[in-house]
């Protein structure tokens, strides 16, 4: 694949976590507002493309039977530098996406993408495979994220968006709201692809 | 005792660690299509859940916090958990070959589990003694276990309904986890 494919296959086609059903703890947890949504998914993207990049780099090197353990270490390191680095100068940030961002460590899609691409290819191919699917997972985030808040607050970015008299269904913010919003938009994913098949 | 009780209650039903708390979802959604499936992942998760929290709180009190390492705790849990999994693995196959056999394919499936180290933080951030930490994460994967076995009693029942076909699969799976949710939300408040 060329390296645009590489890119652009994270951004339709492999797109989490609707078409790689990965990263669901992760979309369902913070995406109570848009904003959530994108800081979360700008802080998985930072880790995605810099564990891809550090692990293709590190590929032959890497003996096959403590690889998991490897990308783990590796992951974990790129994690803790968000941490550091959102606590420092995104601190309400940090504090809305709370446990989830250590959590950004077993988020299935960055293990994932370690094991299934980038222990497998060159730097350049691994770097537009994270960069894709990233900036695919930050679009899901603001996607979901943004039909909750509005939903379920009435407001996107904090900007009242409905009409005046609309009562939020503040069970979009709550998990039940969560669970169905996902599966409805999963639903309405297998519709627009089965479409544009046939 | 008291105390203890209602740790207990909170964690399992109030704070279901996947229904309120939305940790552990990929092997929920991948393991609830057979009940011996998802009972064999229960157990497991018990299992790894329990000590891994009983590990990861040694570290943090006896290595991380005395010499002011906290911000190494996400890096140094993953670790003592993924070490914890494969020891367990390796001991099991030799001593317990019977308990290996049920559970042995889970093990490495739960090291990444973000509900293992979701928990490890969590008991660690409430600031539980080593007592209240072994009851809060034996309730909290039991509390997980609950939820799979309901969920996959839901999902093999419906396995011959008639869905739509755009609904099939992970869909109508989410869409079910979200209605058990709603049910769940029906014990907030039962802890105070």
């Amino acid at each position: 694949m060329t390296l645009t494919q590489e890119f652009t296959k994270g951004l339709w086609k492999e797109i989490p976590p609707f078409r790689l059903v990965l990263g669901i703890c992760a979309t369902l947890a913070v995406t109570t507002s848009a904003k959530n949504g994108i800081g979360m998914g700008v802080a998985t993207t930072f880790v995605l493309v810099f564990s891809n990049l550090l692990i293709s780099m590190l590929r032959k090197f890497i003996p096959r039977n403590v690889r998991i353990a490897a990308f783990i270490v590796i992951i974990a390191s790129f994690v803790v530098l968000a941490e550091l680095y959102m606590q420092a100068y995104a601190y309400p940030l940090y504090k809305a996406l709370g446990i989830f961002v250590p959590l950004i460590v077993v988020n299935c899609i960055i293990l994932g993408r370690a094991e299934a691409f980038a222990s497998k290819n060159p730097v350049l191919p691994s770097l537009a495979d994270g960069l894709g699917i990233g900036i695919g997972f930050t679009i899901s985030l603001f996607v979901v994220g943004g039909i909750r808040e509005i939903i379920g607050h009435g407001t996107l970015f904090s900007v009242p968006v409905m009409w005046s008299s609309f009562k939020p269904f503040g069970v979009m913010l709550k998990p039940p709201g969560a669970f169905l919003c996902l599966g409805l938009i999963l639903a309405l994913m297998n519709f627009i692809s089965s479409r544009k098949k046939g | 005792m008291t105390d203890y009780l209602l740790l207990l209650v909170a964690a399992i039903f109030v704070n279901n660690i996947i229904l309120a708390q939305y940790l552990g979802n990929c092997p929920f959604l991948g393991c609830s299509t057979r009940i011996d499936t998802a009972i064999g992942m229960a157990m497991a998760v018990v299992f790894v859940v329990v000590m891994a929290c009983a590990a990861t709180w040694i570290v943090e009190e006896y290595l991380l916090v005395p010499f002011d390492l906290e911000y190494l705790e996400t890096i140094a849990f993953i670790l003592v958990i993924a070490a914890l999994v494969q020891f367990v693995e390796m001991f099991l196959q030799k001593s317990v070959p019977a308990l290996y056999q049920a559970l042995g394919i889970y093990l490495p499936l739960i090291t990444t589990n973000c509900a293992v180290l979701g928990i490890a933080i969590l008991a660690v951030q409430n600031k539980y003694d080593f007592v209240k930490t072994l009851v809060y994460s034996f309730a909290a994967s039991v509390g997980y276990g609950i939820a799979l076995i309901i969920l996959t009693g839901i999902r093999e029942r419906s396995a011959t309904a008639p869905i739509p076909v755009h609904l099939r699969g992970t869909s109508i799976g989410l869409i079910t986890v979200g209605l058990l949710a709603l049910a769940f939300l029906g014990f907030a408040g039962l802890a105070g």
